[in-house]
């Protein structure tokens, strides 16, 4: 198993690579000179040459590249263009309110997602189930910066339940992570129905029941054990989802997070913000597909010999 | 498939009542788009700022904004973006996503190895953080947005028509054209695409609203069309500072969001339906 | 009596797949249920065991009597309890029988806590124990390995002892040894042979191999196309088959000294559902068959206790 994992993390270093070229990239994708797009308009000619020196800018590309990447690898970040602080600090100050929002809104999205779909694989094309899929619908399509703006229009501004913005205790945490879960909760409650219904009708089932087990027992302790298999691969595949949720709903509710820090910097072209966000977002998505890979070899033993 | 065919497909699913309710709503949302200079006596861009933050009213259906502007009339201009600016970005995306997936799923090797390589690299990032990444270098706009969602959307249509193309290839009609000395052109545009066509045009339509709502969400962030171009997120986005002031200037748009994204899901779903193409869809 | 079916009728929404079967099984007897695919062998398995519902199905008339009670009666609460407990199935695809990602040894184990009442302790004993007498070696070992990492001989020996684990009455094995290679497929059925023999347990096999069934049965029912076409004594059946259908059965099964090529098939196919001829149904394809095949034939009892579905009964020995 520690052989997995170990080889799976080898696996995710040249994804790793690829995106940091990709990001690295933008800065020379940008019309413009990119050592301009690194400074303070009307910065002085000592500070051009401070940032050509740093970044190597007056060099190949891929000598550029290399500096760049050793400087990301030692946490050096490089220098927000607006507020002169060091990117790193910014990202860090910010970050745990980020992985606070995904955490709770990945939970909560996989708790109420997977009951609902047991419920409506249950109920299976009865009237739990239809309501059930009607409300998965509008989950799924709905907008959801507009559905955090309709949560604060009735919780915080008519029902004064909830703060309308910011990071401050839990209360601030209640809408944020609502606006992102009933997104995601369609999303894991749609795969488990599906993934129960399929499960239902393998022979092994027929069986089950044959042995004399009551349909709970074989609903709960194996059809949606097979269910989670096809629920966790899908959920860490879309754990960028709930990120690119993380990054509209920040906005909206003016959370200090990686999402609002890369859209306000995104308005303000301040380019080395904007890299380090992204590459933070794209390591989660990483590290999160790893997390299901791993999650997926503990729950399906065939995995875990296919591995072997 | 052939194009009679697929007519007689589309009116199967506007018979059923999902595809029928759903593919009016969506009529009569583009036709407000083409009509909308002439359905209502106000401009879209004309200021009146005593007549500003007027609630729902007969003058003003759905009241006006912060510069008094008449919000249905916004929403129809700015259906006009939305759409066109979605659809045109899902059509560049599957007609290219077509060609990289046909090319590779047809002629394999190497090409086909570095196609998938780029599309496995894209498919695990979300379509937002993709599209922030090409507004990041293109920069904000309508062009920027519509590279944003195009690019976003790529890698599904490239591995779908590349999974319709290894699936059919294989079959036995397929091998007899070949065997009879069909040349390799000839069998992909007279064979091999015709048959991965409809599964990719319904995946296509179920994306659109997918892109609706992406084309919103960047238009809110500021990042979409540029006042005073009007559109549906770029107008919920000024709205959002007065919530408490004039909650209708965001609660209209997102409904004109949300039912066109219902409705185009809902009559995917029914074009699925009438198709027979669910499990080549789940395929993939 | 300990298992007797009178007039079973089953539907699958608007169709009747299996209409009028009636037959009896007794403890220590071997019956062979035998057809084509298609002839509605394991819809009779599947009403007996009660599962029925789970495919869609329901016994639309007759009865089937298990130990005095009738089942096709009972709710399906009340029908819980007889199975697993008392009614044991084994499926005909070791492969797909056993839940893939739980251990070998606790899908067994379950029968005996659950019907039994023993601890965990116990039940594994019990399990071991079965194992080690199904033959299985290290049978220790066994019990933590996954299905997918046992063979399939092994899989369908671990089906049997689950099946054997609550100490049934009855068990139905449907065509159990079908996705297993001819070496192994020997022994399971020389397996499920002597428990019958041991034990006492009454044993449902069904099978499209007459082979098998000249084997191991002690009598013998020939569905064909959801209707009884003949049922006997598996000696007398063999030597003077009465029913056409059960006669074309009989000559395909390959015999020594049997010139190569010169096996018999029985021309066309079993028709489908949807397309059951009026009559006798097997008319289509009977040589004897003439205009009073167009009637559905009567069970007529024979002489030596079965019954014959036949307007014209084969009569002399034609071997």
């Amino acid at each position: 198993m520690l052989d997995y994992i170990l080889r799976r993390v080898l696996l995710l270093v040249p994804v790793f690579l690829a995106v940091s070229v990709i990001i690295f990239l933008i800065l020379h994708l940008i019309p413009g000179d990119p050592v301009d797009n690194l400074l303070r308009v009307g910065s002085n000619a000592e500070a051009r040459a401070r940032i050509e020196a740093k970044y190597g800018l007056d060099r190949p590309l891929v000598v550029q590249y290399g500096i760049w990447l050793a400087n990301l690898v030692q946490g050096d970040l490089g220098s927000s263009i607006i507020t002169r602080r060091p990117v790193s600090t910014m990202i860090a100050q910010v970050l745990p309110n980020s992985l606070m929002l995904g955490g709770f809104a990945l939970l909560f999205s996989t708790i109420f997602g997977v009951i609902f779909g047991v419920i409506a694989a249950t109920w299976r094309d009865r009237w739990p189930d239809q309501m059930l899929m009607g409300g998965v619908l509008l989950g799924s399509t709905l907008p959801s910066f507009w559905l955090g703006l309709l949560l604060i229009l009735t919780f915080s501004v008519q029902l004064g339940w909830f703060p309308v913005s910011g990071a401050r205790g839990w209360e601030s945490l209640v809408l944020p992570v609502l606006t992102i879960g009933l997104g995601g909760m369609a999303l894991v409650a749609r795969v488990t129905r599906v993934a129960m219904v399929e499960a239902a009708g393998r022979d092994f089932v027929l069986l089950l029941h044959a042995k004399g087990l009551s349909p709970t027992h074989i609903r709960l302790r194996h059809v949606l054990r097979h269910a989670m298999i096809p629920v966790v691969t899908i959920l860490a595949l879309r754990i960028g989802w709930v990120l690119g949720g993380a990054v509209t709903v920040e906005y909206v509710f003016a959370r200090p997070g990686l999402g609002l820090t890369l859209i306000k910097a995104l308005a303000q072209h301040d380019y080395p913000v904007v890299q380090a966000c992204l590459l933070m977002l794209a390591i989660a998505v990483m590290l999160g597909t790893l997390l299901g890979d791993i999650l997926q070899a503990l729950m399906d033993p065939r995995v875990r010999s296919a591995l072997t | 498939m052939s194009l009679a065919r697929s007519l007689s497909s589309v009116v199967r699913a506007l018979r059923s009542p999902k595809g029928g309710i759903s593919g009016a709503w969506l009529v009569l949302v583009v036709l407000g788009a083409i009509f909308a200079g002439v359905l209502t006596p106000f401009d879209y861009d004309v200021q009146d700022l005593p007549g500003a933050f007027v609630a729902p009213s007969a003058t003003h259906w759905l009241g006006t904004d912060e510069f008094g502007r008449d919000l249905l009339t916004r929403i129809l201009y700015g259906a006009r973006t939305s759409l066109s600016v979605s659809s045109i970005a899902i059509g560049l995306s599957v007609f290219t996503g077509m060609v990289l997936g046909a090319a590779a799923g047809y002629l394999g090797g190497a090409f086909d190895r570095a196609v998938t390589i780029f599309v496995d690299l894209t498919w695990s990032f979300p379509e937002i953080l993709v599209a922030l990444i090409l507004v990041a270098i293109i920069g904000p706009g309508i062009t920027g947005t519509m590279a944003a969602i195009g690019v976003a959307y790529l890698a599904q249509f490239t591995r779908l028509t590349r999974a319709q193309i290894m699936a059919i290839r294989s079959e036995t009609y397929i091998e007899a054209a070949r065997s009879v000395g069909a040349s390799g052109s000839f069998i992909l545009f007279r064979h091999l695409l015709p048959n991965a066509l409809a599964p990719v045009l319904v995946a296509a339509m179920l994306a659109t609203g997918d892109a609706i709502i992406l084309e919103a969400t960047l238009g809110f962030f500021g990042l979409g069309a540029q006042p005073p171009t009007p559109s549906w997120g770029a107008m919920m986005s000024s709205g959002s500072a007065l919530l408490f002031k004039a909650p209708w200037i965001i609660i209209f748009p997102g409904l004109a969001v949300a039912v066109t994204v219902i409705a185009v899901n809902l009559f995917g779903d029914a074009l699925i339906h009438a198709l027979d193409i669910k499990t080549r869809l789940r395929e993939v | 009596m300990l298992l007797s079916v009178e007039n079973l009728t089953v539907r699958i929404g608007k169709v009747e797949p299996l209409s009028g079967l009636s037959f009896t099984l007794d403890r220590g007897e071997i019956l062979g249920l035998v057809g084509e695919s298609g002839s509605g062998k394991s819809l009779t398995a599947m009403a007996v065991t009660g599962l029925l519902p789970l495919i869609g199905g329901r016994i639309s008339a007759g009865s089937v009597v298990f130990d005095g009670t009738d089942l096709a009666a009972l709710p399906e609460a009340r029908l819980r309890p007889y199975r697993g407990k008392r009614i044991a199935l084994v499926t005909q695809n070791p492969m797909t029988a056993l839940d893939p990602v739980q251990r070998v040894g606790d899908q067994v184990d379950i029968m005996a806590r659950l019907h039994l009442g023993m601890d965990a302790k116990a039940a594994r004993a019990r399990t071991v124990d079965l194992l080690n007498r199904l033959r299985i070696p290290e049978s220790r070992t066994v019990c933590d390995a996954y299905p997918h990492q046992l063979s399939g001989g092994m899989k369908q020996r671990i089906v049997i002892a689950m099946a054997l684990a609550a100490e049934p009455d009855l068990i139905v094995a449907d065509e159990p040894t079908t996705a297993l290679d001819v070496t192994v497929q020997a022994q399971i059925i020389h397996i499920l042979g002597e428990l019958v023999r041991e034990r006492g347990l009454a044993l449902m096999l069904i099978t499209h191999d007459m082979g098998v069934v000249a084997q191991v049965c002690d009598r013998v029912a020939v569905l064909y196309a959801g209707r009884l076409a003949e049922t006997r004594e598996a000696g007398p059946l063999f030597a003077r088959p009465r029913h056409p259908y059960t006669r074309a059965l009989i000559d395909c099964i390959p015999r020594e000294g049997m010139a190569p090529g010169s096996l018999t098939g029985i021309p066309g196919l079993v028709p489908s559902v949807a397309q059951y001829p009026a009559g006798c149904r097997f008319h289509p394809r009977c040589l004897h068959a003439d205009a009073a095949c167009q009637q559905v034939p009567e069970a007529r009892p024979q002489a030596d206790g079965g019954s014959v579905s036949c307007h014209h009964p084969m009569e002399a020995d034609h071997g």
